[in-house]
């Protein structure tokens, strides 16, 4: 009761009295704001801005050299009857989908042969994630010498097994482009998805598999019905990232073919920043980069809803 | 149901084993070696082979001789008979490599320092201020990390032309705390939600003001976080493509991704020793400062993704 007293008036006094630069200086609202304004500085100059900018771009003929005028949709009827157009989005859709579904697959595996006891563990887990270290461009410069059209390592090896005759044309047949590209994707990807899911894996608490083989459950039972319930949450988030920086991937694809061969490997990506540096047509590469937030919403769309949901249903389980 | 209890038979005489040889080795003394040869061994050793076998050969490339690069008749190629230093010299006392390197540690050092200055400070206001609004702030910096550069570099590139900064590495350093400052945020308010915040009101109670309670309590023991946030951030910078292709113009300016795609490729058909070694020291910094901080870089990627 004396403490009530105490401190209500002293409350009153605090919001009237006390200076204006001690009040900035102390009050919660105003320290956060200070403490907020660098990180609030670079996102909106650098971030928010441009997004907006880039949207107001794609509706105006603006070129490299002189600001441009409002067009309204004649960039995006421009690019709806271009066929390249199309087929950047119909690779950017291919590209994603095989990809993080592969990456999905190998990653998960990989983690969980990490997850199990044996030697040298530690060691195997950090060389693991080497491929996610080294800078994209530089591993796809070495992918660039592995698929040469004349010296592969891998078309010389298959030679002397015996099982092809000639050698394979990796980056000059636009099928073979696209798989050569997508298995670099694969192997740049697969590390950062695997130790994701191990620190998730790690989590599962050991007896539950104890208790589950001594009730006779299979190998498998104990994957499904254990690993990959508890694992629901963190696979969504990784996921999430795995295909929107899928999607999103420019340099993989810039280093290793820059579109070709005839535009057979273009990502939207690349496509823009083709028409919108190179060309320098800077609106028709920004309606193209605005092109792509429709998917990555539905992306991010499609996992939210997908957590929500497992998150509700395990919520039911448990009662 | 004999199943059952053939399992339970064999776990019993396990546990007895485990009370001898008591390790963390949870349930694997139930297979044999034989099976675990085929797997986990096995498809482990092919998984790591596949993976590291671009190094190998990036290293390999590096050092060998240029006749034997294509000649693939008379010699191995999978191994090298005379290694030579020649393209790694080449690279550093012929060409601007050395310049490159610095350009690209001198962005991606300055840029991180920036991105964790500010991270830290909206970190701790986010967790500990309360502020009004201060979640919907912090769901909102996680979009932020959300929107990728390939649907900014057009748009930015005109805004770093009105700044006149083209053609300039502050245009780089100023960029990419848009790609540090989401994620590091996010790690480091993981890191002081576990600070204890009774040490913060003892210190509020002897009078610190919120910036020493910062600087002298929370910073320090946030310690392991704030080297994760650095060392992680570093590594994107390095590995940053999209933007440094876009604003940079002029050869003595650019990054080593940028410098070695465009300034390497030049026709001839011995390039290939020389690209390797590009490829090869550009990446031993990154590799060198990992294999240092495993742990860190580790609990950098997995405490991003778990927030």
């Amino acid at each position: 009761m004396t403490t009530m007293q105490t401190s209500m008036p002293a409350r009153v006094v605090h919001t009237d009295t006390r200076p204006l630069w001690e009040r900035l200086r102390t009050n919660r609202n105003w320290l956060a704001l200070w403490f907020m304004l660098p990180t609030a500085a670079f996102l909106i100059l650098f971030l928010a801005y441009p997004l907006g900018l880039g949207v107001w771009m794609s509706f105006t003929d603006e070129r490299i050299g002189r600001t441009g005028v409002f067009i309204g949709l004649e960039n995006y009827d421009w690019l709806w009857h271009d066929s390249i157009f199309w087929l950047s989005v119909f690779n950017t859709l291919l590209y994603t989908i095989i990809a993080s579904a592969i990456k999905f697959a190998i990653g998960l595996y990989l983690a969980l042969l990490l997850n199990r006891h044996m030697p040298f563990k530690a060691m195997i887990r950090a060389i693991v994630l080497v491929p996610f270290i080294v800078p994209t461009v530089l591993s796809a410069i070495a992918f660039w010498w592995i698929y040469d059209s004349q010296f592969s390592i891998v078309s010389w090896s298959l030679i002397k097994l015996g099982l092809i005759d000639h050698n394979i044309n990796f980056l000059g047949d636009p099928n073979m482009a696209r798989a050569s590209v997508i298995f670099a994707n694969i192997w740049r990807g697969v590390p950062f998805v695997a130790i994701t899911l191990l620190a998730g894996l790690q989590t599962v608490s050991p007896s539950l598999y104890e208790a589950a083989t001594l009730d006779g459950a299979t190998d498998w039972q104990r994957f499904r019905y254990i690993t990959y319930p508890l694992l629901t949450p963190i696979i969504a988030v990784v996921m999430t990232f795995s295909v929107l920086f899928t999607f999103t991937d420019f340099q993989l694809v810039w280093a290793l073919t820059r579109g070709g061969p005839v535009n057979a490997t273009h990502l939207m990506a690349t496509l823009s920043y083709q028409r919108g540096i190179l060309s320098g047509r800077l609106g028709e590469g920004a309606a193209i980069a605005t092109a792509m937030i429709p998917f990555l919403l539905a992306a991010i769309a499609i996992s939210w809803f997908g957590m929500q949901r497992r998150k509700w249903q395990q919520g039911s389980d448990n009662d | 149901m004999t199943e059952t209890a053939a399992q339970a038979k064999t776990a019993v005489q396990a546990a007895s084993a485990l009370v001898k040889n008591d390790e963390s080795e949870g349930m694997s003394y139930l297979e044999s070696l034989p099976r675990r040869l085929v797997t986990l061994y096995l498809p482990l050793f092919i998984i790591l082979v596949v993976l590291l076998f671009p190094f190998y050969w990036m290293g390999l490339t590096a050092i060998k001789p240029d006749e034997q690069l294509i000649d693939m008749e008379t010699y191995n190629p999978f191994w090298v008979i005379h290694p030579t230093l020649k393209h790694i010299t080449k690279l550093l006392f012929e060409t601007e490599y050395p310049r490159w390197l610095w350009n690209t540690m001198y962005v991606a050092a300055c840029a991180t320092t920036l991105s964790i200055i500010a991270s830290v400070l909206s970190a701790y206001a986010i967790v500990r201020l309360r502020f009004k609004g201060g979640e919907a702030v912090g769901v909102l910096i996680f979009f932020a990390y959300l929107v990728p550069p390939s649907i900014l570099f057009i748009p930015l590139a005109s805004v770093i032309q009105a700044y006149g900064l083209f053609d300039s590495p502050l245009s780089l350093i100023l960029v990419y705390p848009t790609l540090l400052i989401p994620f590091s945020t996010w790690l480091l308010m993981g890191y002081f939600k576990t600070i204890p915040f009774e040490l913060e009101e003892c210190a509020l109670i002897d009078g610190a003001s919120r910036w020493q309670i910062l600087t002298r309590i929370v910073i320090p023991l946030a310690i392991p976080g704030l080297i994760s946030a650095f060392i992680f951030s570093f590594t994107l910078c390095w590995n940053e493509f999209i933007y440094a292709l876009t604003f940079l113009q002029s050869t003595p300016n650019k990054t080593v991704p940028v410098a070695i795609v465009n300034e390497f490729v030049d026709g001839d058909i011995y390039k290939w020793g020389s690209l390797m070694a590009g490829a090869l020291v550009g990446s031993l910094p990154l590799v060198i400062l990992y294999a240092f901080f495993v742990e860190h870089y580790v609990s950098a990627m997995t405490g991003a993704v778990k927030e």
